[in-house]
């Protein structure tokens, strides 16, 4: 099985988010990037279904030079090549337009299967994988937790709402968005970590894939949330805070 | 073009709360941009849930009948969705942010050509329309400039399904032309995992763990807690993803929803997802060593501190109250 696995890089999650100047996303200069959860959780899955049945696995990821981390990341992880769609204007590029990247990359690999995590943790759109599977032509289904191999494609297990699940099949090639938690997540070995710099990783510019930069919904400024409750913040040490919520469970919630 | 398209999901048979959101949604960017609201029910019959939105203040309802629609599938409702989308030529088109509409909505705003504004929380003049970005940490304001129709999902909870009046609409049919070739997946049959034996929608206290607890072996700490309040204990998505307690604790979108007396979060950062769960609690506590972590937007009371500090204290204090 041919798996391409597109994958994104985003801001550390504990990483401090300042607005930048312009107000409009926040300041770079000093963030840790790491690998996006649900998007380490699809890699997790492709790995395991070329595990089981061969094949092989690519990694896709859009963005500026320090993207390839991520994608030695996964490589290391046991993924066999990468593309590296080198691109430093994917903040002009509304999620249509990302996809449009992402799947012209991914037409000429004829992949059996193209994996994405649920949704990223930083713009959280989580529309990335259902517009690739609609630009490729793909059956889809989304929110997969695991995936099963059959004489006629494949069986899926969807998560719905409220701890209910529902099993689909489809035929291949499709494309589905894996949802965090369904496998466990492999760490790269020192010899991963070796053989990772010897992996191919394809650079093509958006240029070379002939999508230009559009965008028919803008991200015209960011801003902190407002809160919508007054929250009692109690200070002191660890003790004293403790005191004074007992004091206000008792007295003002009277639930204790 | 013209209109505002609202698609209002069954339910059971019923029309499902968070779909008034989104018409609640629509009437209010209608009152904005002076336009009509049309809301579309779709499915094999959809006499009952027609006749449910008829009754309520919609300048008409659209029904969308196919024996292929009896079951959702992507397939059969972009198809469908996009020739009614093709016919009509709305401005907008809303929807409820539902796990069915995440399935299925971003592929049909494709085939249109636009993007979706996903998971809105306000919208404002302009149109403007507010989500949040980097899981609740900051808000976003997008605007539309496409030319085909603007694609928006609304947040659960974000409006009023109370905001609706009553109304009589008439109601209109429209006949989608699907074939079975076009559905190419096969969906089973909705089950749950194993039984629930742990009912946290009924408690009354909550303590609720979440990644700041850093491993499986501090979790007693927090059940500590728990048994000296008597209360149920609780977790966000990533504890029981790790397999650290079962998945019938988890509170959440994809876990059980509750509202209890006082809802504890402890090391629980507040992602959209947990918080769409649990913030209807008559009265949340969080303790979290980031000051800015979304929970405290949310709380009542707060404490800004570390966790493994807190809460032996709170367990301490909270045993020598009940003395």
């Amino acid at each position: 099985m041919k798996i391409v696995v597109a994958i994104k890089q985003v801001p550390e999650r504990d990483a401090p988010v300042r607005i930048d100047a312009v107000g409009r996303w926040i300041e770079e200069a000093d963030l840790q990037w790491a690998l996006n959860e649900s998007d380490a959780y699809a890699l997790e899955e492709a790995l395991q279904l070329k595990e089981q049945h061969g094949g092989e696995v690519v990694v896709l990821s859009a963005g500026r030079e320090r993207v390839g981390s991520t994608i030695r990341e996964a490589l290391a992880k046991g993924a066999d090549r990468a593309i590296h769609i080198d691109c430093d204007d994917l903040g002009q590029r509304d999620a249509l337009a990302v996809a449009r990247l992402l799947s012209a990359a991914i037409q000429p690999e004829s992949p059996d299967l193209v994996l994405t995590g649920l949704q990223s943790d930083d713009l959280g759109y989580g529309q990335t994988g259902v517009i690739l599977a609609e630009l490729l032509g793909l059956p889809h289904a989304s929110l997969i937790l695991h995936v099963e191999k059959s004489d006629t494609g494949i069986t899926v297990k969807r998560e719905l709402e409220e701890g209910w699940f529902q099993n689909i099949e489809l035929p291949l090639p499709a494309a589905l968005t894996i949802q965090s938690g369904g496998a466990k997540l492999r760490y790269a070995t020192l010899m991963g970590i070796k053989r990772a710099k010897t992996k191919e990783i394809r650079r093509v510019t958006a240029a070379e894939l002939g999508i230009a930069a559009q965008a028919s919904v803008t991200l015209d400024r960011i801003a902190l949330p407002q809160k919508q409750k007054t929250t009692q913040i109690l200070t002191g040490t660890a003790q004293e805070a403790a005191a004074a919520l007992v004091e206000k469970l008792k007295f003002e919630v009277r639930a204790l | 073009m013209s209109g505002i398209l609202v698609a209002l999901e069954d339910r059971d048979g019923r029309i499902g709360r968070i779909s008034w959101e989104a018409l609640a949604a629509a009437r209010q960017l209608s009152s904005m941009v002076s336009q009509p609201v049309h809301a579309v029910v779709f499915g094999a019959d959809t006499s009952a849930i027609a006749t449910e939105a008829a009754a309520r203040a919609v300048n008409s309802v659209l029904r969308v009948d196919h024996a292929l629609l009896k079951t959702y599938t992507s397939d059969g409702y972009t198809h469908a969705l996009e020739q009614l989308i093709r016919a009509r030529q709305p401005d907008y088109v809303i929807f409820p942010h539902t796990y069915q509409v995440r399935d299925f909505a971003p592929a049909l705003a494709a085939r249109l050509g636009e993007s979706l504004i996903g998971d809105v929380t306000s919208i404002g003049d302009g149109p403007i329309f507010t989500r949040q970005l980097m899981q609740g940490r900051l808000t976003g304001a997008y605007r539309h400039s496409g030319s085909g129709p603007c694609f928006v999902s609304v947040q659960s909870g974000a409006f009023r399904s109370d905001s609706v009046p009553s109304g009589a609409a008439p109601i209109e049919s429209f006949a989608p032309a699907l074939d079975a070739a076009q559905i190419r997946t096969r969906p089973g049959e909705p089950f749950r995992a194993a039984a629930q034996t742990v009912d946290l929608s009924s408690a009354q206290l909550i303590v609720s763990v979440g990644r700041g607890i850093k491993e499986a072996d501090n979790l007693p700490l927090v059940q500590e807690l728990a048994t000296a309040l008597g209360a149920e204990l609780g977790a966000s998505r990533p504890i029981c993803d790790n397999g650290w307690l079962p998945m019938e604790r988890q509170v959440g979108s994809s876990g059980q929803t509750v509202a209890p007396k006082v809802y504890f979060a402890v090391g629980i950062s507040g992602a959209i997802q947990h918080l769409v769960g649990m913030k209807g609690s008559q009265c949340i506590v969080a303790i979290n060593k980031d000051p800015d972590a979304p929970i405290f937007e949310v709380a009542d009371y707060g404490i800004v501190g570390d966790l493994f500090e807190v809460v032996p204290a709170l367990t301490a204090a909270v045993k020598a109250a009940k003395q």
